[in-house]
């Protein structure tokens, strides 16, 4: 069949899958006809091999492989069940993964929590080696937020409602920004996640001890136990997630490098994506929970202490029963 | 004539791929430049976008800094992201540059690749000013930076569909001897190519073949353009 005869026959079919992918590409999906689309995709596919086949002209070569590159776009398009995928997540999948996933989570929080215990108890017993880690300006501004000789417990007497909210916002931003950080550099050899889990878990740490040692610790701790829970668990799990990152890159096993960071990122982007989740739940507790000061002590421990078993428990049980998926 | 792997035109940074209808797709990956450009508009329309609601929210007291950082996060974390899940690959710069992400096997950016690629950027700017991309996007033949290696993603040309060439009407004239298919499809390329050409390069080319179909230098442009229209058939 010479060219112009096999475009006579199949120009008609060619127009209608053309006006169905405009219509797709716009997201108008009424105009598409959408239930013959996979089987016009095919036709064309088999149109186009049999035109290169058969040495037709570039130029009609060229137009099929257009038409057949975007019907490919349309048809292959990704399934958007965005609440479905984040509720399983949330209930079953984060978890599971956390699981699967215990060698690097095991390493990064023996990283971060190692870091910020040693550094801490280091601090209690040998006070002034604080200086050599916190800058002093950042001291002092500890030292003030958490000072309890000051009216009430510190700045957060004053807070009002208005400012729960600023620091709502500002918590999310700072927080899972430095998560994404830790995250990214892990692309680095795994070097930037392990600096950044180490860097951090020793100035908290430090901090944590400073104040402890100086007598600040009842207002500190019982701000900080509640969302530390998510906050420091979330930090550690966006560690852990780019030291995948880096372990892929130096022991790639039977892949090739890039096969293998490929493979370890696809995994890796669900720990941060469960990672950033917990510290929105962090930055929430943080803001309207931390700070309230119309509460106990002791119930505002009891409380923390509930938290940090909550986060054990899901971690460690939530989605077991569907672990076989 | 050629072998059937080596690609049918060797000079264009085409990046192939074979979809499983057995048919090969050819991606026109986009450069340093048009991606830079790109990067530049959204960075833009981002900052604008901000100054604006910035302003706005300032007037509202704390809940509206509170606001304010929130929308700052998800502006400079998630602006990239949705706009790739949900546009088709394109942000705002990128769809006025006509470019688009796609996965390395042609199809389309899902969320998991488009975060992977996005959150990896901060490397890319690593030490400073995007070097780290800019070295890895100048290195790799598709022009990936490093979050698009680690994505598997690939950024490319929106080809524009081209518009079918009708060859002027004339006198067919069958090859004094059969024609492989290259060379089909040579001719066949040169009269749809023609118009496009000054009629002096036309001369200039069909003269080459003059001596090989035994033909007068100065008739050869007719004579091949009667062979196209025999090989394309009448419609």
């Amino acid at each position: 069949m010479r060219q112009a005869h096999f475009e006579r026959l199949h120009r008609p079919g060619w127009n209608a899958f053309q006006h169905s992918l405009l219509a797709l590409e716009k997201g108008r999906r009424q105009d598409a006809a959408a239930d013959r689309f996979p089987a016009d995709y095919r036709r064309l596919c088999h149109h186009l091999a049999l035109a290169e086949s058969r040495g037709y002209s570039r130029q009609l070569v060229d137009e099929l492989r257009n038409l057949a590159t975007r019907g490919h776009q349309q048809l292959y398009r990704h399934r958007s069940l965005l609440m479905a995928k984040v509720l399983g997540f949330i209930t079953g999948g984060f978890p599971r993964l956390v699981r699967a996933e215990r060698g690097v989570v095991t390493c990064a929080f023996a990283l971060f929590f190692g870091a910020l215990l040693l550094t801490a108890a280091w601090v209690v017993l040998f006070p002034e080696a604080v200086h050599a880690i916190v800058p002093p300006e950042q001291l002092s501004e500890m030292e003030a937020m958490y000072d309890p000789d000051e009216t009430g417990h510190g700045r957060f007497a004053r807070r009002g409602s208005d400012t729960d909210w600023s620091m709502f916002g500002f918590y999310i931003m700072n927080n899972i920004g430095i998560a994404f950080q830790t995250f990214a550099s892990g692309l680095l050899l795994g070097l930037g996640s392990l600096f950044f889990l180490l860097f951090n878990g020793i100035t908290i740490g430090a901090i944590a001890g400073h104040l402890t040692a100086i007598g600040y610790h009842q207002p500190f701790w019982s701000f900080v136990i509640g969302h530390g829970a998510f906050e420091l668990t979330a930090i550690a799990l966006a560690g852990a997630a780019g030291l995948k990152l880096g372990v892929s890159l130096i022991a790639p096993g039977h892949r090739t490098r890039l096969r293998s960071l490929q493979h370890a990122a696809t995994r890796a982007i669900r720990l941060v994506a469960g990672a950033a989740l917990f510290l929105l739940v962090a930055a929430f507790i943080e803001a309207f929970w931390s700070s309230t000061q119309t509460f106990d002590v002791a119930f505002k421990y009891a409380i923390g202490a509930l938290l940090w078993l909550l986060v054990g428990l899901y971690l460690g049980f939530a989605g077991r029963s569907r672990a076989t998926e | 004539m050629s072998a059937p792997n080596t690609p049918a035109y060797p000079l264009d940074n085409l990046h192939r791929v074979e979809t499983p209808e057995g048919i090969d797709l050819n991606l026109h990956p986009a450069g340093l430049v048009p991606r830079a450009l790109a990067f530049a508009i959204d960075l833009a329309i981002r900052a604008v976008l901000l100054i604006a609601l910035g302003t706005l929210l300032a007037m509202l007291g704390g809940f509206g800094i509170g606001l304010g950082a929130m929308l700052l996060f998800a502006v400079q974390w998630t602006y990239m992201v949705v706009f790739e899940v949900f546009n088709q690959g394109r942000t705002p710069g990128k769809q006025w540059l006509g470019l688009q992400v796609i996965h390395d096997d042609g199809t389309p950016v899902g969320w998991a690749s488009s975060l992977t690629r996005n959150l990896l950027r901060f490397v890319d700017l690593l030490p400073f000013g995007y070097f780290f991309g800019v070295i890895c996007c100048l290195w790799h033949p598709s022009f990936k930076r490093l979050g698009d290696l680690a994505a598997g993603t690939l950024v490319i040309h929106r080809q524009p569909a081209p518009a079918s060439v009708q060859l002027p009407v004339g006198p067919e004239r069958p090859p004094a001897r059969p024609l492989g298919l290259d060379d089909q499809r040579t001719l066949v390329a040169f009269a749809e190519r023609a118009p496009s050409l000054s009629p002096e390069r036309r001369q200039e080319l069909a003269e080459i073949l003059a001596p090989r179909f035994g033909v007068a230098p100065e008739a050869m442009e007719s004579h091949l353009m009667d062979m196209a229209r025999y090989l394309v058939g009448r419609s």
